[in-house]
């Protein structure tokens, strides 16, 4: 199923190119013909559309990052393709360069990956590389950093002066830098605390707003990924065990359990309820709502 | 009772930090022996610092950390207070040394010069306690996260320690990693008494502990038991926290009328909690 959640088609603005990314029969596998072959993804058909916020879950090992790294041309499939706006993204060398601006990849712990001597030179990193004008790198390097809350005070300091979170930051902004029209993240909230989570997922949906980027956000957990994607993909040894609005999704609680995966303690709420004779909808994943259902259960009284 | 540790007064500033508030300023807290504690807190307050004093990695520039009587500036005390207190850090991959998980374990014995056979039956004993035995021939590089994780505290356990600190053990571990290391740490105070300190951010893992330590700037803001500690909602919030969705939940609807208590923290209890008030209310 496909979920449009763009705002480009509420507005019908025209000059828009809408693309997609579309899976078809993607399977790869490591270490083909060896002892160790090992198939990481089997048979991935899938299509998400310009603007969409999808959620990808799964156990480790379930062959999400395997997945992601098709998408910008990272890996090679052993069989099947991935086509960028309808185009083969392996169909030739120059067009796979191309997608790598195109499709943003921000991978687990991004911070270890920073290098130039000063911030502003790793942001800027990725645009250089596009060939941009000084200008206009400099140009998207201050937009970058304006959307992951870098301030420009801190362009001259070393990236290994700063702490963790703003690492972190430094290292989305590179990626943005090159406007990708597809950001895809890898865990981006893993070891911070609960405010630098808070801050980086509100960084991402503001990148989201203002460009109409697609936003595949990679994740172990349910919780975050329910608070702000609008589809969920949820990934079990190498195939799509579930596609589907989080309400959809969460409602098979017994299945997401089966395959490993936590389900949101607000839901494990819900269920309780529901054993218990409270007439709860069992598909709330977020506290309002939970709170919203119990309280028209109370008689809809009016909160005083 | 003289307390297991006791920290007072403790002010610590990193080198080169001078212009900054110091990292520990006046911490005071006592630990007693046989107890599960967390350390909760935001980045910067202070929870790592303090961490690294138990078992003098750091040294207080004033105020004392004792650990069984024992105070972290006597020299003489180190190796023993080392082998008192054994830490954990963060990513289980800088902790595996060796390339096969029972040599892993088997190191920090082999370091304080015990016997071979001896050496054995601790290795056997604390991969079966974290419940990785099986994998005693494995390599650490293959296991999962929370596999390594329990390899690192099998390394400490077999130093028999009385004491384990853990800085953040589950922060790169998916949701199962996390609840393996969880649970085998709640086993080892629960079962074979060994005082455990947990510092994490997760405030959904400080909910099976004895008592909850906030610490903001390098001071202990607030401590108690879980229950009374999350029923602060407000100024857990201020401090950079969150609570458990449970006590989430409870707060909003008590906003919104209705009376419900505090000490629900597990999902069932939250649940049943939230029913009887409900079915009280239409009788």
């Amino acid at each position: 199923m496909l979920l449009k959640t763009s705002g480009f088609e509420l507005s019908g603005e025209k000059e828009l190119k809408m693309s997609t990314i579309r899976t078809e029969a993607l399977t790869h596998i490591y270490s083909t013909s060896t002892p160790f072959e090992s198939v990481a993804i089997n048979n991935i058909n899938i299509e998400i559309d310009q603007g969409e916020f999808v959620g990808l879950i799964g156990h480790t090992g379930s062959g999400k990052s395997t997945f992601v790294q098709h998408l910008n041309g990272l890996l090679a499939p052993t069989s099947g393709k991935v086509c960028f706006d309808g185009r083969d993204v392996n169909s030739s060398k120059a067009f796979r360069h191309d997608i790598r601006f195109k499709v943003g990849l921000v991978f687990q712990y991004p911070e270890y990956q920073l290098f130039e001597e000063n911030v502003y030179k790793d942001i800027a990193f990725g645009p250089r590389n596009m060939k941009l004008s000084t200008v206009e790198t400099d140009e998207r390097v201050r937009e970058a950093a304006g959307f992951v809350g870098v301030p420009e005070s801190i362009f001259d300091k070393s990236p290994f002066e700063l702490s963790g979170g703003q690492k972190r930051r430094v290292a989305i902004a590179g990626v943005i830098a090159m406007r990708p029209k597809i950001l895809i993240l890898d865990e981006p909230t893993a070891g911070l605390d609960p405010e630098g989570c808070a801050a980086i997922l509100n960084n991402i949906c503001r990148y989201r707003e203002a460009t109409g980027a697609t936003i595949i956000l990679v994740s172990h957990s349910m919780e975050d990924v329910a608070r702000i994607a609008e589809r969920l993909v949820v990934f079990d040894r190498g195939t799509i065990a579930m596609d589907g609005t989080p309400a959809d999704v969460f409602s098979r609680a017994e299945e997401l359990r089966r395959i490993g995966l936590d389900i949101p303690a607000v839901t494990d709420i819900a269920l309780h309820l529901r054993e218990l004779g409270v007439d709860v909808p069992e598909c709330c994943y977020c506290v309002e709502q939970l709170h919203d259902a119990i309280l028209k259960l109370k008689g809809g009284a009016a909160p005083c | 009772m003289e307390p297991f540790i006791r920290v007072k007064d403790l002010l610590f500033r990193y080198e080169g930090e001078e212009e900054l508030p110091p990292a520990l300023d006046g911490t005071t807290l006592d630990i007693h022996e046989g107890s599960f504690v967390a350390i909760l807190g935001r980045n910067g307050s202070g929870k790592s610092t303090l961490a690294k004093h138990f078992n003098g990695i750091l040294l207080p520039q004033s105020g004392s950390v004792t650990v069984c009587g024992m105070d972290t500036k006597d020299e003489s005390k180190l190796l023993e207070i080392r082998r008192t207190v054994g830490m954990v850090f963060q990513n289980p991959d800088n902790q595996i040394v060796a390339s096969v998980v029972e040599d892993d374990v088997a190191f920090a014995p082999e370091n304080l010069g015990i016997p071979s056979d001896e050496i054995r039956r601790r290795v056997d004993e604390a991969l079966k306690l974290v419940d990785m035995y099986e994998y005693r021939r494995h390599s650490p590089h293959l296991l999962s996260g929370g596999q390594k994780q329990r390899v690192a505290i099998a390394g400490v356990i077999a130093m028999k320690p009385r004491c384990i600190v853990l800085d953040e053990p589950t922060a790169m571990l998916d949701p199962q990693g996390r609840r393996e290391v969880i649970d085998t740490v709640t086993r080892l105070c629960r079962e074979n008494g060994i005082t455990v300190i947990l510092i994490t951010h997760h405030m959904s893992e400080a909910t099976g502990t004895d008592r909850v330590f906030v610490m903001e700037g390098g001071k202990v803001v607030c401590e108690g038991e879980p229950q009374n500690i999350f029923a602060g909602v407000e100024c857990l919030k201020k401090l950079g926290l969150t609570v458990p969705d449970t006590t989430e939940l409870i707060y909003r609807l008590n906003a919104s009328g209705f009376e419900l208590g505090y000490g629900a923290l597990t999902v069932s209890d939250c649940a049943k909690e939230i029913a009887f008030a409900l079915k009280n209310k239409r009788l």
